[in-house]
């Protein structure tokens, strides 16, 4: 019974795993082909099943206007969008988080827990809801087709996910280091970013990273607000697979987007090992 | 602490998410009061007309919306019970425990869209591996363009992407717990069963109903993932609430009527999750 019991469970996570990777491989595989390979039919082994060809990557460096896809500058808009946003929201939330972890606020009926609520509740409005507004709003403040304008709707995304990690870690986080810090002369400014954010690195890393998760794969509003001047990276990749590019630079640029953030999976299993996420994700 | 310290904190945060979100949603609910359309662009009042049309008189909408409950009810419970048994998998030593924990992360930390584009080809009726495999059969069913495979294509992707998620929250509970009901538990010789009956599930359930819920919030939204897959189709197939918003307000720019639609699929959204998260708990916890 018992082998049985292990047979199926190393059966059921293998069979996940390859699901898990069969689109890496088959993209993999697809970025080393050229015209013939593709529209012949699924192969997948190079060499044996069709001869490679590195086309798919050499467009990737190709200026675009001898054709290459020029996803460079896409990619880096991305990464500074993702990353001021973040950054930002991290901030924000973590002072908000603080705030309502620590004090007492009561504003009629409006107690602590509303306003951490309200906070989070914003990961409940659909884009769609917010997106001809803040089509209209970014219009008229000029901040359409700007990265600028991206980075504002961002922190409405994320400084939700910031709050919300935050005020949990803030819980977890004896309220006696903030009480001592006082005693010992601190005003509350001091005693927080002295004693408490150096205490609260792990929960600001985890906030920081499902920022970034959040915003990097975020095509929504992206591809709502920006046209032709900043174009980010998801919107490219789209744009690219609707026109009549191959199927060969298309996988090998997808590839190239998703790889930076799998470097995240490592980190944040990093964190879930050590058991720090556990109080951070409730 | 005297009163001053406390608003430093929170009201940076607050005042810039109230600001930046206050105009958009009074916005909405002036616009949906309107005609704005590509002919008439402007902010007239009409009253109630949008929502009388919307709610006498759009099928596709009701319709769009019937199908996203259907669609996101089932890929969150597909990724919950995924999520979970992987979780429990890795949870006790296994070997190359952190290679699978990290392997199992991987989906959700991939741009949806992108991975939808070569999910595209993955699924392409005569180029893609799938019906390569079941050509073998003798078969090419075709997954994008057939009106119940489409909508199984949208799951499965979504299935691929999210039950990571899920894994998370789960895995990173049960790497919470408390051990002792454990060794309670095999004291009183309970086997695996019978400890995931009556130890590991009670105690995982208020975990599960947050993610669950996280999970059905981030699934009301499915929009990506049908626009690059399938573009709502074939005809409306695989249309979600968002994707039909989208079509109305962005495309045909029914501005007026769009907002309208936003706002009472928001409502509606509120409501149901409230409903859904109260059920939850009655359900889970109150029974065991």
């Amino acid at each position: 019974m018992r082998t049985f019991y292990l047979t199926l469970k190393y059966l059921i996570i293998t069979l996940w795993s390859l699901f898990v990777i069969a689109p890496f491989l088959w993209a993999l595989s697809t970025s080393f082909k050229d015209f013939n390979s593709v529209t012949g039919g699924a192969t997948y082994i190079p060499w044996l099943q069709f001869e490679p060809s590195l086309e798919g990557w050499k467009v990737l460096v190709r200026s675009p206007a001898k054709g290459g896809v020029d996803i460079i500058e896409p990619y880096f808009n991305s990464i500074f969008v993702t990353c001021t946003a973040s950054l930002i929201s991290v901030i924000l939330g973590t002072l908000a988080a603080y705030a309502l972890s620590r004090f007492k606020f009561k504003a009629g009926f409006i107690k602590n827990n509303d306003i951490t609520f309200f906070f989070i509740s914003q990961r409940i409005m659909p884009p769609i809801v917010l997106s001809i507004p803040f089509f209209l709003m970014l219009g008229f403040l000029g901040l359409l087709d700007n990265l600028f304008g991206l980075i504002l709707v961002y922190i409405v995304l994320l400084m939700p996910i910031a709050v919300w990690i935050m005020v949990d870690f803030f819980n977890k986080v004896p309220q006696e280091i903030d009480e001592t810090a006082l005693i010992d002369g601190c005003n509350p400014y001091q005693a927080f970013f002295k004693v408490v954010v150096p205490n609260s690195i792990p929960g600001l890393i985890v906030a920081g990273l499902f920022c970034i998760i959040f915003g990097w794969i975020d095509f929504f509003f992206a591809f709502i607000l920006t046209f032709t001047e900043v174009q980010l990276l998801p919107v490219k990749i789209v744009a690219l697979n609707s026109s009549v590019t191959p199927w060969w630079s298309l996988s090998a640029s997808a590839l190239v987007s998703v790889a930076p953030l799998i470097v995240v999976a490592f980190i944040v299993e990093r964190y879930l090992s050590k058991g720090n996420l556990s109080g951070a994700l409730k | 602490m005297n009163f001053n310290h406390k608003f430093v904190f929170l009201l940076p945060g607050l005042l810039v998410l109230i600001g930046i979100l206050i105009f958009p949603i009074v916005f909405t609910v002036r616009l949906s009061l309107s005609s704005w359309d590509s002919f008439y662009p402007g902010l007239d009042f009409i009253g109630l007309d949008n929502y009388i049309r919307l709610f006498t008189d759009d099928k596709r909408f009701w319709e769009s919306f019937f199908r996203l409950s259907f669609l996101s009810v089932t890929t969150v419970f597909l990724q919950y019970i995924i999520g979970f048994s992987l979780a429990l998998m890795v949870w006790k030593d296994i070997i190359f425990k952190r290679f699978f924990r990290v392997l199992f992360l991987i989906p959700m930390m991939t741009t949806p869209v992108i991975m939808t584009v070569i999910w595209r080809t993955f699924f392409h009726e005569s180029l893609g591996p799938v019906n390569d495999f079941f050509s073998l059969f003798g078969i090419t069913p075709l997954w994008l363009s057939d009106n119940i495979l489409a909508k199984v294509t949208v799951i499965i992707v979504e299935v691929w992407q999210w039950t990571p998620f899920m894994f998370l929250l789960l895995l990173a509970g049960l790497l919470s717990l408390p051990k002792e009901p454990f060794l309670a538990a095999s004291i009183d010789g309970a086997g695996p069963i019978r400890k995931f009956i009556y130890v590991t599930f009670p105690l995982m359930a208020p975990i599960s109903i947050g993610a669950i819920i996280i999970r059905l919030i981030e699934a009301s939204k499915i929009m990506d993932t049908v626009y690059v897959l399938t573009s709502g189709g074939p005809g409306t197939a695989t249309e979600t609430s968002s994707y039909y918003i989208f079509i109305k307000g962005l495309r045909e720019f029914q501005i007026g009527y769009s907002a309208a639609l936003s706002f009472t699929y928001l409502i509606i959204m509120i409501i149901s999750l409230t409903i859904i998260s109260k059920l939850l708990v009655k359900l889970l916890i109150k029974k065991i």
